[in-house]
């Protein structure tokens, strides 16, 4: 269960940081550059940080009490590879058909 | 191409592919909030105050996890922060707008509609200031009702899907739906892999704390994948052999 009085600290603060973020440039700096080393690594942000938060969830999801199954981590390679090829909706249709059906197999 | 004559008819009408994804992404939110304990106006506020998807989802997983609030702030920041090279990306083309308007583009900034109108500003160089703007609009009168609409719906909805459904599996589904279009070079998947492995290899800290590190190590390793390919792609044009 999650507290409301964290949940609102952590809406609020988000909220005003996401805004920050997206404002940045466009409102606050102006047209002025970013240094080279930090384009070039903001470039990765999404390929950094998403892995992260998929193998944990995959490989020991809080619904199992953190055992690893083979339908999800299957599920979750297939879902890679689709959606490498068709895109995110491929993705997302690839996931969930193969979690179910290797939950119903296995 | 020309310019668009509507163009916030165009960008309507361009972004209509992407309610396939916005759709059950935003009613996924809303039924994963309710089920971590969240009442509706909790869910409805932190969709309408945030407006960042992937982002609304990790905080409420490691919020639900037991991390410290500040833990899951700094996780759910530096997944939008890939929104600042968006915002460096736009000021080229709504750099000289009203600040209102600025601000108002800056609160509607998501990856779909950021994509389109770009890919259209580059096609149109001929578009005015007022057609971006009006375009960029456009985009987001698609995505942005659908946002706050379908959150809603799965917030009234969400308990009446049964566990048996698997439905938190959506939840690593929907960032791998977000990642996938993005391993398009060596470099790419280079760091993916680099996250990857950081993650398992750090797995035992506490507060998620191996994500930042992961994160970090795969931005370097990236950033130095594609600076040694442009070095040797430098040298193989000075001496063809």
């Amino acid at each position: 269960m999650i507290g409301a009085g964290e949940f609102w600290s952590l809406t609020l603060a988000l909220g005003l940081g996401t805004f920050l973020i997206r404002f940045s440039f466009l409102g606050l700096l102006g047209g002025r550059q970013l240094p080279d080393w930090l384009l070039l690594h903001l470039k990765y942000v999404g390929v950094a940080v998403f892995p992260a938060l998929i193998v944990p969830a995959v490989l020991w999801p809080a619904a199992t009490g953190g055992e690893t199954e083979a339908p999800r981590v299957i599920a979750a390679l297939l879902a890679v590879a689709v959606g490498l090829r068709f895109g995110p909706v491929g993705a997302i249709t690839a996931g969930l058909a193969t979690l179910y059906a290797a939950q119903a197999l296995l | 191409m020309p310019p668009p004559r509507h163009p916030f008819r165009a960008g309507f009408r361009d972004c209509l592919p992407f309610v396939l994804i916005v759709i059950p992404f935003s009613t996924l939110f809303g039924v994963v909030a309710r089920d971590a304990g969240l009442d509706l106006l909790q869910v409805m506020s932190m969709s309408v105050i945030v407006i960042a998807g992937a982002s609304q989802f990790t905080a409420l997983a490691l919020l639900q996890d037991g991390a410290p609030v500040f833990v899951a702030l700094l996780a759910a920041l530096a997944v939008n922060l890939r929104m600042a090279m968006y915002s460096a990306a736009l000021v080229p083309h709504l750099g000289a707008a009203p600040l209102g308007a600025r601000a108002l583009a800056a609160y509607l900034m998501v990856d779909q509609s950021f994509a389109v109108a770009v890919r259209r500003y580059e096609d149109s160089p001929g578009m005015t200031l007022s057609q971006k703007l009006r375009y960029y609009f456009g985009c987001m009168a698609v995505v942005c009702p659908i946002w706050y609409g379908c959150t809603l719906a799965g917030a009234l909805m969400g308990q009446a899907i049964p566990a048996s459904l698997s439905l938190d599996f959506a939840v690593p589904v929907c960032f791998i739906a977000l990642l996938a279009p993005l391993l398009r070079s060596l470099p790419h998947l280079l760091a993916a892999l680099v996250s990857s492995i950081v993650t398992i290899g750090f797995a035992w800290l506490p507060w998620n704390l191996g994500l930042p590190i992961a994160a970090i190590a795969a931005m370097i390793a990236g950033a130095q994948a594609e600076l040694f390919l442009r070095r040797r792609a430098a040298r193989r044009s000075e001496c063809p052999a």
